[in-house]
């Protein structure tokens, strides 16, 4: 009996090993990702996330990163592919999208429309803008405490003409609802996404 | 059992001390180029790497024994290996493979415009056509700022390349169009039938176009419509010209649709405020109605039904040429039914099938009368034949009925195989006085095409097209070759070739029907570079006529025809799009150049025909200011002078060249504003556009050509009716959009 317990004791052991392997891999990303500067470096930690998501098959984490540091580098370089950068995303989030839904992947969505849409906004806001729209209501069905969906929403309203029912004073009441929702905002563990608060802040100081 | 353990524990121990072995090597592809970006992975765990700048790798791993080693680049096939890794470093070279895909892979452009919403290479999109200044919404006056066209006034259709206006078709679905513009009214171009929102693509080729399409010498347009629209709305539409009212409705579940749609035009209103240079004395009117029933299949097919009414009628009165007391009044009424039905499905295993069929009918009843001053009838006998023939009734009905298939296979990446079949039947008959022609038509076709892409860079499209009419107891074989290639980022080289038949228009095969096809063949060769938001192409074309109808006069009022014409076109076109320079600010520009002759018809010899300008030139501009929600479009149109002749029939009954010239110049500023106060609500429920434009701002008065006097003494310039045309209207819409529906139905 005690050997049993014993082989029990050991198994267990070795999936807490192989548990902190992920986590150990998923911190050394997120350092990466903290200290990456060149479109070169972010790319490398886009790969490094994938390869990680694509060895674990179960964790939709690896994916989010991988698509989100990619995406950075359609806005590193104002003559970048966003069209090119943006599919090449959704290739990677396809994968997330297979193994989970949340408030956080729909977010990621958003933005990439948003990419697209700015290539050519007179013409592709009716399909891309909508798309946008969809993406952050359905981020809210499936979490509406996430601060990060009212940061994104504001920034939509942010950059849309006032003519057009934008501007910094429709604006604004988004970022307070970002900072506010961030008070609480519990993260559900190290590794989940846990960016926003300072980008809302800075986006709230841009409207006074 | 304690060795058990032992053992279980310095396996798992020995993983974290065992030293790293360290991976390194290159990533190409398979013509050598060096692949920057690309990855590399050992499968199923976290070791990889990416390549540098220079395509090398360099990474170090723990993993130990047999692994799978996958390296990967987006656009090309993974490669996988299989290592072994022990205590030595590893060396590894890698060639992947491009992946053809339709995200890269170039297109075959040469000769065509895309223009539509969701279409890749789109030039120009519905939107477009609605607010380019000067066409007012009309698909072919859109068309005619693209370059290869004619800025033809006295006439409608699309004059293509030193084609003549019958030498373009249109093509709704697949299918042909018998009548798409409003009946011809001398010396006056009429509109096209279809609203620009009806489609969601239409390519226009000016040339070189694919074997699925014939019947058409210089060009087609084809036309595709939409499949499910966005959402339910209520339109309508009120102007002093114009009252429309419709209804698309869209099924909760989105998976089918109808609409209908009444729209009623009269002219009289504006007619009394804007002078006209002819005397209207039956006002234009028009009654159109349409109806549509659209639906998806389990498969994610689409069965669509398309119906169209319409009625109008005018009557109007103009000074006649050979006599200043005397005036030519002409009436016309017309219906027109048109029906269109199409099926396009997927039949699995890579194989997709498109059925469209089609049935119109159109009746034209027109006639002429001399009038003197008092309006009234005025007649004369056979002595002076040209004056007794200037009183006339015509009643002509066209009907035409249309099938055709086509089966598409995908074969290995993103080529393909397309090949089907046509079958029309038309019935045309003709009653000019009392003489009664008749003629039934049944034309069949079989055509084959292939997609084929050799590589991401290079792609042909061959085909061929089998045709035979028993009208005229012919039949032939057009051969269609087209190339691109890929000399860049967004660049690329496209070529093509063809062989083009048609058949002689009714009005001459009412006389005859001993003649042949008439021949176009084509040869493309274009420069595209195309971003987003910037469009610049340069297209240079050679084009030979043979066996261009001729005319032989028999008598006075009899004809008859053969093939002994011909001729040649050749030019070089320009087009340029952008709206990335300018912040919110779009322009085109196309500029023509043609040099054309041809021996048809009546001609003496090969001229340069009066429908062809040497130069031709459009820029069209659009703004549109977010802060007062409104566009403004000005278009510019310029050409060359048009040659212009009078043959006369000497005594020997044969046509001699009696005058000639050439027009002056033409000239034309379009403006065109819309206000757009829902513009940026995504989910507005009441759209409203506010539109107003003017042709022609600045007044020119431009000659389309001139008519002369059966003396050929006296000639008179061909002039549009009003030197501009205004138009203001309002355009409402109330949309009832599902998404909230859907939205709510999940909470």
């Amino acid at each position: 009996m005690k050997q049993l317990f014993f082989i029990a004791g050991m198994f267990i052991a070795s999936l807490t090993m192989a548990q902190s392997k992920y986590e150990a891999a998923m911190t050394k990303g997120l350092q990466m990702y903290k200290d990456a500067k060149t479109v070169a470096d972010f790319q490398e930690t886009s790969s490094y996330f994938e390869r990680i998501g694509d060895a674990e098959k179960n964790q939709w984490l690896p994916f989010y990163y991988a698509t989100s540091a990619l995406y950075v580098t359609g806005w590193m370089d104002p003559k970048a592919d966003k069209d090119k950068i943006a599919g090449e995303c959704s290739v990677i989030l396809t994968k997330a999208d297979a193994l989970d839904k949340n408030a956080d992947l729909y977010c990621m969505h958003q933005q990439l429309d948003v990419m697209q849409m700015v290539v050519d906004p007179q013409t592709r806001w009716q399909t891309f803008g909508a798309a946008a729209s969809k993406a952050l209501a359905d981020a809210k069905r499936a979490d509406s405490t996430n601060p990060r969906i009212y940061y994104l929403e504001g920034r939509t309203v942010l950059g849309t003409p006032e003519a057009f029912g934008g501007g910094k004073a429709k604006a604004k009441p988004l970022f307070e609802k970002s900072i506010a929702l961030f008070a609480t905002y519990k993260l559900p563990s190290p590794l989940h996404p846990n960016w926003g608060k300072d980008e809302a802040e800075k986006a709230l100081a841009q409207c006074q | 059992m304690k060795k058990v353990y032992l053992l279980l524990f310095l396996s798992l121990v020995s993983g974290l001390v065992s030293a790293q072995v360290r991976v390194s090597g290159k990533i190409k592809d398979n013509k050598g180029h060096i692949l920057p970006g690309a990855s590399i992975t050992i499968k199923d765990s976290y070791d990889g790497g990416t390549t540098d700048s220079s395509g090398n790798f360099s990474f170090k791993t723990y993993e130990k024994g047999e692994r799978t080693i996958i390296a990967k680049n987006i656009g090309y096939k993974p490669v996988e290996q299989k290592i072994t890794i022990d205590k030595e470093p590893i060396t590894l070279s890698f060639n992947l493979k491009e992946e053809i895909n339709e995200l890269s892979a170039v297109t075959v452009t040469a000769g065509s415009f895309s223009a539509g919403d969701k279409q890749r290479g789109a030039v120009l999109s519905s939107i477009d056509v609605a607010t380019t200044a000067g066409a007012n919404a009309d698909i072919t006056a859109a068309l005619k700022t693209l370059p290869g066209t004619q800025q033809i006034g006295e006439q409608e259709g699309l004059f293509v390349r030193g084609g003549a206006g019958y030498e373009t078709k249109q093509y709704i679905d697949g299918t042909l169009v018998n009548n798409p513009y409003y009946s011809s009214v001398p010396d006056i171009a009429q509109r096209g039938r279809f609203s620009p929102f009806l489609f969601k693509g239409t390519v226009f080729s000016t040339g070189g176009y694919s074997a699925l399409y014939g019947q058409a010498l210089s060009s087609v347009l084809l036309l595709e419509s939409i499949d499910l629209p966005e959402k339910s709305e209520i339109d309508a539409s009120i102007s002093p010209l114009l009252a429309g009212l419709g209804t698309q409705q869209l099924a909760k579940n989105k998976k089918s649709s109808w609409g209908i749609n009444y729209n009623y035009t009269n002219v009289a209103l504006y007619f009394g405020i804007v002078k006209q240079t002819p005397d209207y004395f039956t006002m234009p009117q028009f009654h159109s109605g349409d109806a549509n029933f659209r639906f998806k299949t389990k498969k994610g097919g689409m069965v669509k039904y398309y119906t169209t009414f319409s009625y109008n009628q005018l009557g109007l009165r103009r000074q006649d040429i050979d006599s200043l007391n005397l005036k030519d009044a002409f009436s016309l009424y017309n219906h027109n039914w048109y029906n269109n039905l199409s099926w396009r499905e997927y039949l699995g295993r890579g194989w997709k099938m498109n059925l469209g069929s089609s049935f119109s009918t159109n009746k034209d009843n027109f006639s002429q009368q001399l009038q003197d001053a008092n309006n009234q009838l005025k007649q004369y006998g056979s002595s002076t034949f040209w004056m007794q023939a200037k009183g006339f009734t015509n009643v002509g009905r066209q009907d035409l009925a249309q099938a055709k298939a086509v089966f598409e296979k995908k074969l290995a990446g993103i080529s393909a195989i397309r090949f089907g079949t046509e079958y029309w039947h038309a019935y045309n008959t003709n009653a000019y006085n009392d003489t009664l022609r008749k003629l039934t038509e049944n034309y069949n076709a079989v055509f084959a095409e292939s997609d084929v892409y050799l590589t991401n860079d290079l792609a042909a499209k061959l085909g061929v097209r089998f045709e035979n009419s028993s009208l005229i107891q012919k039949a032939d074989i057009a051969p269609r070759v087209s190339l691109a290639y890929k000399t860049g980022k967004d660049a690329q080289v496209s070529a093509a070739y063809g062989i083009f038949y048609q058949k002689p228009e009714y009005q001459q095969l009412f006389y005859t029907t001993n003649v042949g096809f008439t021949k176009a063949t084509h040869y493309i060769l274009s420069y595209q570079k195309m971003s987003i938001t910037q469009i610049f192409r340069v297209e240079a074309y050679y084009k030979k006529y043979d066996d261009l109808i001729k005319t032989i006069p028999v008598s006075y009022n009899y004809y008859s025809y053969n093939n002994t014409g011909s001729g040649y076109a050749q030019g070089i076109e320009l087009f340029w799009r952008d709206k990335k320079t300018f912040k919110n600010f779009d322009y085109w520009f196309s500029y023509s150049y043609v040099d054309t002759r041809r021996d048809y018809m009546n001609y003496t010899a090969r001229l340069q025909p009066n429908f062809a300008a040497t130069h031709t030139a459009s820029l069209v501009t659009k703004r549109f200011f977010t802060d007062i929600k409104t566009g403004f479009s000005l278009t510019y149109s310029f050409a060359t002078g048009r040659p212009y002749y009078n043959f006369m029939v000497n005594n020997s009954g044969k046509y001699y060249l009696a005058d000639q010239g050439t027009t002056k110049p033409y000239n034309s500023l379009g403006f065109s504003a819309y206000y757009v106060p829902s513009a940026g609500k995504t989910n507005a429920k009441t759209n409203t556009v506010v539109f107003a434009s003017i042709t022609n701002v600045l007044g020119a008065n431009n000659v389309y050509g001139y008519n002369y006097s059966y003396s050929g003494l006296y000639k008179q310039a061909i002039v549009p009716p009003a030197q501009r045309f205004y138009f203001i209207g309002v355009f409402l819409s109330w949309g009832v959009d599902r998404t909230d529906d859907a939205i709510n139905n999940n909470l």
